[in-house]
């Protein structure tokens, strides 16, 4: 029983470190007035991390490719952006992170998830 | 020279005339544009420029400028989207159908054993876990790629914990015909029970719910579609003096279209030739058809009734009013009210905390539970992946509101943002300005006291047809064909009103102030009929001919009809009921007790309208303001909500919070009925979907089980969790049988 009880914790442990704690290394650089393509499909953002200047703009070009409804819009709370993701259509937002930190951006429901990240130029 | 291309931008920021050239000019030095010109009515920037410059490049000008732009899009995306929707809903059902046919056979099989036990036939039942295999990968798939690819990226979704609970009920069966000696003795029974027609009847139960959540989703978007299909398809077009019918896509600005009676304005255009009615209904919820003649606006998607008539485009595409209502629809269905925000903070951390609490389900089951242990640990981790339904919360708030601003727009009301119906919801105070909003703003002559009217009415056009002054018009309006009388010597007195020469005869037209300053005797008659004028909120004024008073002429600005009504309304519905005026307040004072407001505000100064305003704030009233919308603006910005009063279907207004495209006051009874409707739904899909969650985990996680000694099946906690969303979005859809009273 021990040592269902250890695997048991363990997974406990796991799940918090690797949906809460984890914080990925490098994601996407973006460079002051690029356009970074950002795939919504299967749940996810691809890239789900992006790296950006503070003050500098950049454009994230969103295709939802997923037809779940979860995925039909992408807020950027933070930085007061909602839009909404046509099947297949790419929107751009056009962004700029007003100084060094990070950025979430997610679904109406908060589970696709991605970060913006921005560093001090 | 490069071909130049059109772009067009749906600009976001604007305010005033100032913004306009400050775009145009952001526009105008980007490298090759030709031409940019704003439009402040529609807030969109069309350019001209070479094909080498891109959108980005003009978009990037407009926000270095300090506004927001974007791409204008068409119509017809939507109807692709609808076409989306209906292929995903027919994929689900078809998954769904899939599973079902499998996993009910076996969930049959549990009653009536008509298949050999497991531990008798184990190649049997090996087969048939690798056929559910095959079937959960076929109408699971989605879930398991997406929780995989989730999984990838740390996050973790609805379908994490449908892959998790499914795939954790396969792995344990097979687990159990593999290697049975892995289960304790004392854990045989129940414990030797396969779990494939859980994985099959869960997968299928979730399919079933996402078709049916996307049907019920398609009619909370039926305003909106009900506003694309109002576009006609054809427009008969003049050309080569030739009417020919094209397709919509084809007609350009300047085409001349010919519409006959019964038939749908294409676009929109003015009047070129001929006179009809039009039901604008569709668009401003007016009943009464709008005569149209040579010069007036026609919009598109309205409906001609009696005329043939010729009119030039002058709007096309995205650029059409109907266009501009559909996206700005759109737009406050996409917008989150405050209400709405907690639940993503508890969205984004609820799947792994519904992992977290599965494991602990499980240990504890394992731990203290009774024999068979590890089945009831089963049953319980995977009920409790079952039930839990962050889908229900993520769309309780989301679901109302595009069904009440769909509806609201359907009444001819258009909400900006979502936060506006929130916060019409919780007024206290409604402000009205008084010219053009309780009256009409146009007066009209409503008495002429004098021995012959017909002669005191020609005497004072001809005198007015001088005058710009606003009552003029309504004099002139009234004395019609034929042209007045010319008149010499023009002059206007400041305060007091004008003189002239008409036909030889000296008229003054004017207050007692006037006639006073000319010597011009009055009895006291004239002067009672003019306090009595005056005390019934009217303008009157006297005619002097030739140092003789001839009558009076009396002009007022008519109180809309259905004023009163709409006022005692809003006083019924709890709300305070103010009128703002910058009129004197007497006339004011007339007016506000013939439509029943006990509170103004007169003489108050167009500047200091928003002022006052904020002293009502400061007094912790929520105000609503009711204004035109183009000299209210201080004012409706200032306030809670402001509501702007269309004159028809000029969206030009579309800065107040709410519009009003009916230029009727029941708009706003019926604004702040669905505001609070909408708000009602919105709580009790966000307590629906709380409870839901909160009591069904412990149950899913067995704490009835001590008390009752009943476990939750997971294919129930499966089938409640489908069905939760339905309910969700099934309860917002009924603000769609919405009905203000009365």
């Amino acid at each position: 029983m021990l040592v269902v009880n250890l695997i048991g914790i363990g997974l406990i442990a796991l799940i918090i470190w690797w949906f809460w704690l984890y914080r990925p290394g490098n994601g996407v650089a973006a460079a002051p007035g690029q356009v970074i393509e950002v795939r919504v499909r299967d749940g996810v953002y691809e890239p789900s991390l992006i790296d950006a200047i503070a003050g500098k703009g950049i454009s994230l070009k969103f295709t939802r490719e997923d037809e779940t409804a979860c995925a039909g819009q992408v807020i950027f709370p933070e930085l007061g952006i909602q839009k909404e993701l046509p099947i297949g259509r790419p929107v751009v937002i056009r962004l700029v992170p007003p100084e060094p930190g990070e950025y979430a951006f997610h679904c109406q429901m908060g589970m696709y998830r991605g970060i913006l990240r921005a560093h001090s130029g | 020279m490069a071909e130049l291309q059109t772009h067009r931008l749906a600009l976001d920021g604007l305010r005033c005339a100032g913004c306009v050239s400050r775009v145009e000019a952001a526009l105008s030095g980007v490298d090759g544009v030709t031409q940019a010109t704003v439009n402040l009515v529609d807030r969109t920037a069309t350019i001209q420029a070479p094909a080498s410059v891109s959108a980005g490049s003009l978009i990037a000008a407009v926000q270095a400028a300090g506004y927001d732009a974007s791409p204008v899009q068409g119509l017809e995306n939507i109807a692709e989207q609808q076409a989306g929707e209906e292929r995903h809903m027919r994929t689900l059902l078809r998954r769904f159908v899939v599973a079902a046919c499998a996993g009910i056979p076996l969930l049959l099989n549990m009653f009536f054993d008509f298949l050999p036990a497991a531990q008798e036939q184990a190649a049997i039942w090996l087969l048939i876990g690798l056929l559910t295999l095959a079937t959960m990968l076929y109408s699971g798939r989605h879930f398991y790629i997406g929780a995989w690819r989730g999984l990838r990226h740390h996050s973790a979704t609805m379908d994490t914990l449908i892959a998790t609970g499914t795939g954790a009920a396969w792995l344990y069966s097979m687990v159990i015909l593999l290697w049975p000696a892995i289960i304790p003795a004392s854990l045989a029974g129940m414990a030797g029970h396969t779990w494939f027609d859980a994985a099959l009847v869960i997968i299928a139960l979730i399919n079933l719910g996402q078709a049916l959540e996307v049907r019920a989703r398609g009619k909370t978007s039926e305003s909106i579609r009900r506003l694309i299909g109002l576009q006609a398809s054809t427009a008969r077009v003049l050309r080569d003096q030739q009417e020919v019918d094209i397709p919509m896509a084809e007609v350009v600005v300047g085409d001349v279209i010919r519409v006959r009676p019964g038939e749908k304005v294409p676009v929109d255009g003015e009047l070129l030739e001929g006179s009809s009615t039009v039901d604008e209904s569709m668009l401003t919820g007016e009943p009464m058809p709008v005569r149209k003649q040579v010069g007036d606006r026609v919009v598109g998607s309205t409906i001609n009734i009696a005329g043939s008539f010729l009119y030039t485009a002058r709007h096309v595409g995205a650029d059409t009013v109907l266009a501009h209502i559909i996206e700005m629809v759109k737009n406050a269905q996409a917008s989150k009210p405050r209400i709405g925000r907690m639940v993503d903070r508890v969205a984004g951390v609820f799947v792994p905390t519904v992992l977290i609490i599965a494991v602990l389900t499980a240990l504890i089951w394992l731990n203290f539970g009774p024999e068979p242990r590890i089945s009831f640990a089963l049953v319980a981790a995977m009920s409790v992946l079952m039930i839990a339904c962050p889908c229900a919360l993520g769309l309780a708030t989301p679901i109302s509101l595009v069904v009440a601003v769909g509806k609201a727009a359907e009444f001819g009301i258009l909400i900006r943002k979502g936060e506006a119906l929130e916060r019409a919801s919780k007024l206290t105070t409604v402000v009205l300005d008084k010219t053009g909003t309780i009256t009409t703003g146009k007066p009209v002559v409503t008495d002429i006291l004098a021995d012959d009217p017909d002669q005191l009415l020609r005497m004072a056009a001809a005198l007015e047809s001088g005058s710009e002054h606003p009552l003029a018009a309504a004099i002139l309006a009234r004395a019609g064909d034929p042209a007045p009388l010319a008149c010499e010597s023009f002059q206007a007195i400041a305060g007091q009103g004008i003189g002239g020469i008409v036909a030889g005869q000296s008229l003054l037209l004017g207050n007692m102030a006037l006639m006073m300053a000319h010597g011009i005797g009055m009895d006291d008659g004239w002067r009672d009929r003019m306090q009595a004028l005056a005390a019934e909120a009217k303008t009157p004024m006297l005619l002097a001919c030739d140092g003789r008073i001839m009558g009076i002429i009396a002009v007022a600005d008519p109180i809309r009809e259905g004023a009163q009504e709409a006022i005692a309304g809003l006083q019924a519905q709890g709300l305070k009921v103010v009128m703002l005026t910058g009129d004197m307040r007497k006339t004011a004072e007339a007016v506000a007790a013939r439509v029943g407001i006990r509170e103004l505000f007169a003489e108050v100064m167009p500047e200091d309208k928003d002022a006052t305003i904020a002293s009502l704030q400061a007094a912790g009233e929520v105000v609503g303001m009711v204004g035109d919308g183009i000299n209210d603006a201080p004012a409706l910005s200032r306030a809670d909500v402001g509501f702007a009063m269309g004159a028809g279907t000029d969206v030009a207004i579309a800065s107040a919070d709410i519009t009003l495209m009916r230029p009727s006051l029941d708009g706003i009874v019926v604004a702040i009925a669905l505001s609070r409707a909408t708000l009602r739904n919105i709580k009790q899909n966000l307590f629906g979907a709380f409870i839901y969650n909160s009591l069904g985990i412990p149950v899913a996680a067995g704490l009835l089980y001590p008390i009752a000694g009943v476990m939750l099946n997971p294919m129930l906690a499966g089938a409640a969790m489908a069905m939760s969303s339905v309910t969700v979005v099934s309860n917002a859809n009924r603000l769609r049988l919405f009905r203000p009273e009365g």
